[in-house]
């Protein structure tokens, strides 16, 4: 718990005024203000791109900022370096984490700590904090093996280590299922009785209103406006934060159910390639044309591995154990397989679906190269290329100064519009998304609906892998669970709801051994 | 007191003035050195990085110098680059100088124009058989390329004593330890009449151009660039790993031996135990230096040939051991890996220690 008797100086808590930061090409923000009161969860909102990175990485001395002002319980400051920051009493957890993947959960911790005696008993205390805010976690894995869920619980207990006054969260529960959510929710909740203020970073706005007290509003690196989230609408936050009204993606007519399946997976077994990942047992699916098939489940359950073995980077085992179009792909690796038009899209957009430190174009060739036909006589076509890339940017509304930008000076979800771009735009037949929408906004949830739903209509095999359970209900036709490396029997949306389906996913002791009798708790809840 | 801070990104000012920087720093630490063994410190630097060039034909054997390690230096930017650390360039030169230079002897009186291309294509195979076992011990087996390819430099440089003393030495040399000399149709084609000036000099820089075009505009290419900074996307766009060690390994191995059988025919005329004085070793400094990159690579391979070069000059003028072309090299290397820290930090002055909060 954390105990605070310090005398506290009145006046709020963090008082930022005239924020401004200038990207070559992009005006990130401009005289932004913010104010933080104590014991305050403040929601931080705007559309991907709109600057809510850019500034808390200012508060937290991870960038620069050209001018403005930083006035922490009432003394200004200027915050050289996160170290700087810890030592006032900020912590933040990033959008997108920095683990060493080959170190223990307790490795981690201990090399941001500055000095050998806080590593005294640390794993006791992350054992300690762990259990105290509902954050379970094992010290001694190997963060490798670890799902992007269980990496963000690192970071969190890693700043609640440090006793802090203000605790920034970029985005932390578009990886989590709705029962994570709600224990985060508690935490969060808790440490803001006992004085830590919470500065809040999201795209969820139900949960926004849920949870904070206060709002601000960005739209392209300028403030728009403040408010008490509760007070407000969904529909109104989103249409303050992106300036244009929203709507449900329009429902498609049913599938034929005489369409031939165009990607089938049968028994697929195979063990994970990680120590500590999930095995996938007996996984048995097909996917007709025009179809979307919804892969519901907690992260950690077998996503990861599902995914690498459809798209080929580990082998599916026997080459009848996938099926493309009819074209056993089992034995197939990825290019092989993007060959038979199969294309993906990774959980991860950081080093997996992307490469970070190279250009947009590149990215785009890294896996267009093939269907695009960018490669003349093993020489790259840089021309094609550079179109490519720009009609990505273009039909998909990346914000960006164009197909020469390097990756990581993209936000977030601007990549992640990219990414998905990339492979739509491949025109696939069967297309495995996973988490299509971590970390997008509203209007750009939306854009990226409405394209996999167009990519259906025009007859292609979608598979969704989400932990969003509303996105699988708007997409999917079918949903699915997986846990524990199976998958269940798929029902159809129509039968399903968000709580049968969200007790399959929730605590393995739910989910029975045989998919066969998740297949009948699912039927009986309908 | 100094602090080292993260920029958060990386200077591209201080990816060119890295490099100078150490430069600057070698020849300052160097003088330094001459200092505390009592020689004038800028008469030294002076004499060991100026007066090579000052002598009659001065270019001429800076650019014999500079081939091989021109040669070898862009095979190595390139493995690198994928994440595939060769260290044992060395061991690839002197098999490739021992398989062409076998060849030179055991046919002395084949025809120039067969035999010449077959002493190079002996030397490219043998540098690409070392590099190749390397490869193969990496993904068969996992073994660390590191440590397999400096143990294969060490083998064959003892295979190459065991020659050269043994079945292949020389019956009328008086008994060194040395080859007889190849026949005048073994020997490189030469580029200036009556100088030592061989086709290696022109090849050198015309590979280092080949590849740099392999590197930046080509699949294969864009392939190694992706090994090198994500392993994780290679796997997701397809990749394949092992056959991308393979390549590396290959033409770093059979670059490294193409510059050795060019040594043995273009400047040696024989082999002798003491083929390569470490061109292996010196040619990774090479390739740091020109930022792997293979354009990079040509005058850093120039700039470390002036230091063989300019090892010489001290000894017969300054009297000093041939070993302090080692030590210049060896601080190099040192300032230019010290200095890439200024890529991704800035170091800043502190008054004093911050206060905790
Ligand atoms: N290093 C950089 N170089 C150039 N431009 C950058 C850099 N970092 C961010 N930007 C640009 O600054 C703008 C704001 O980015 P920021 O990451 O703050 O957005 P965000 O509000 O966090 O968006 P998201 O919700 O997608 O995470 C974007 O247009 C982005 O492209
Ligand atoms: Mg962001």
């Amino acid at each position: 718990m954390l105990v605070r008797n310090e005398s506290i100086a009145p006046g709020p808590l963090l008082a930022m005024t005239g924020m401004t930061k200038q990207y070559p090409g992009c005006l990130a923000n401009d005289q932004v203000s913010l104010t933080v009161e104590r014991n305050q969860i403040h929601a931080l909102l705007g559309e991907n791109g709109a600057g809510k990175s850019t500034l808390v990485k200012m508060i937290y001395g991870v960038v620069k900022p050209d001018a403005g002002e930083i006035v922490w319980e009432g003394q200004k400051v200027t915050v050289p370096n996160p170290g700087a920051a810890q030592r006032l009493g900020i912590g933040m957890v990033f959008q997108h984490f920095s683990l060493f993947e080959a170190l223990t959960v307790t490795e981690n911790i201990a090399l941001g700590l500055a000095t050998a005696k806080e590593r005294v008993g640390l794993r006791g205390r992350i054992l300690q904090i762990s259990t105290e805010y509902g954050l379970p976690l094992d010290p001694d894995r190997v963060v490798h093996d670890l799902s992007v869920g269980e990496r963000q619980r690192i970071e969190i207990v890693r700043c609640l280590l440090q006793n802090p006054k203000l605790l920034i969260m970029d985005e932390p529960t578009s990886v989590l299922t709705p029962s994570e959510v709600q224990k985060l929710f508690v935490t969060l909740r808790r440490l803001a009785s006992e004085g830590c203020s919470i500065l809040y970073i999201s795209h969820k706005l139900e949960e926004v209103r849920a949870l904070c007290s206060a709002a601000t509003i960005m739209r392209l690196g300028r403030n728009v406006a403040r408010c008490a989230p509760a007070e407000k609408t969904v529909k109104e936050l989103a249409e303050i934060m992106i300036n244009m009204d929203l709507h449900r993606p329009t429902p498609r007519p049913p599938v034929a159910s005489t369409a031939p399946p165009r990607l089938v997976v049968d028994r697929l077994t195979i063990r994970s390639h990680n120590q500590f990942g999930t095995d996938l047992k007996d996984i048995s699916l097909s996917i007709a044309g025009g179809e979307i098939l919804g892969i519901a489940g907690i992260a950690g359950n077998g996503q990861s591995e599902l995914m690498d073995a459809l798209s080929g980077e580990i082998s599916a085992g026997k080459p009848e154990s996938v099926l493309i179009d009819g074209v056993a792909a089992g034995h197939m690796g990825p290019a092989d397989r993007r060959r038979i038009r199969g294309c993906f899209v990774p959980e991860e957009r950081n080093g997996h679906g992307a490469v970070t430190t190279m250009s947009l174009a590149d990215n785009a060739f890294l896996s267009g190269y093939l269907r695009g036909a960018l490669v003349r006589f093993g020489v790259i076509d840089k021309k094609r290329t550079f179109v490519f890339a720009e009609n990505i940017i273009r039909r998909f509304d990346v914000r960006t100064t164009g197909p020469k930008a390097e990756a990581r000076s993209l936000s977030g979800g601007n990549l992640q519009k990219f990414l998905v771009g990339r492979e739509v735009l491949q025109d696939p037949s069967v297309l495995v998304i996973n988490q299509p929408t971590w970390g997008v906004d509203a209007g750009a949830a939306l854009a990226i609906h409405e394209a996999i739903m167009a990519l259906a209509q025009g007859g292609a095999a979608v598979m969704i892998i989400s932990q969003d359970l509303d996105e699988i209900f708007v997409l999917a036709d079918r949903i699915a669970v997986i846990a524990g490396g199976r998958v269940s029997e798929p029902v159809a949306t129509r039968y399903a709801t968000v709580e049968s389906i969200g007790r399959l996913m929730g605590g393995t002791s739910v989910i029975a051994d045989s998919s066969a009798e998740m297949a009948h708790a699912l039927s009986d809840a309908r | 007191m100094l602090k080292i801070e993260a920029r958060g990104y990386e200077s591209k000012f201080w990816r060119y003035a890295s490099p100078i920087l150490a430069l600057l720093l070698t020849g300052a630490t160097s003088g330094l050195i001459f200092a505390a063994m009592d020689r004038p410190p800028v008469l030294t630097v002076y004499t060991f990085l100026i007066v090579p060039l000052l002598e009659q034909d001065g270019f001429q054997a800076l650019a014999v110098k500079a081939a091989p390690l021109i040669m070898m230096g862009v095979g190595l930017s390139l493995a690198y680059r994928a994440n595939v650390w060769n260290i044992g360039t060395d061991g690839q030169f002197t098999l490739g100088a021992i398989c062409g230079g076998g060849i030179a002897l055991a046919f002395p009186d084949a025809p120039s124009l067969a035999l010449f291309p077959a002493i190079v294509a002996g030397g490219i195979i043998g540098g690409m058989l070392n590099g190749g076992l390397v490869a193969w011990l990496r993904i068969r087996f996992n073994a660390n390329e590191i440590l397999t390819s400096l143990m294969f430099a060490y083998i064959t440089q003892y295979l190459l004593v065991y020659l050269v003393t043994g079945p292949w030495r020389d019956p009328e040399g008086f008994g060194f330890p040395q080859t007889a000399l190849f026949s005048d149709n073994a020997l490189a084609p030469r580029l200036i009449e009556d100088t030592n000036v061989h086709i290696g000099v022109l090849l050198a820089p015309l590979i280092a151009i080949a590849l740099w075009v392999m590197l930046e505009k080509t699949l294969l290419g864009f392939q190694f660039r992706v090994l090198g900074q994500a392993t994780r996307a290679a796997r997701f766009a397809g990749f394949n790993e092992n056959r991308l060690v393979w390549v590396a390994m290959l033409i770093s191995g059979g670059l490294a031996g193409l510059a050795g059988v060019l040594e043995a025919t273009g400047t040696l005329g024989q082999l002798t135990t003491t083929l390569s004085p470490g061109y292996g070793f010196t040619a990774i400094i090479v390739s740091f230096l020109g930022r792997l990159n293979p354009i990079g690579v040509i005058p850093a391979g120039l700039l470390l040939a002036l230091t063989y070069l300019g090892g010489d000059a001290a000894q017969i003028n300054l009297g000093l051991p041939n070993a302090v072309t080692g030590i210049f090299q060896g601080i190099l290397l040192f300032y230019l890996l010290g200095c890439d820290i200024l890529l991704l930090n800035r170091i800043r002055w502190v008054r004093s220690k911050p206060k905790a909060a």
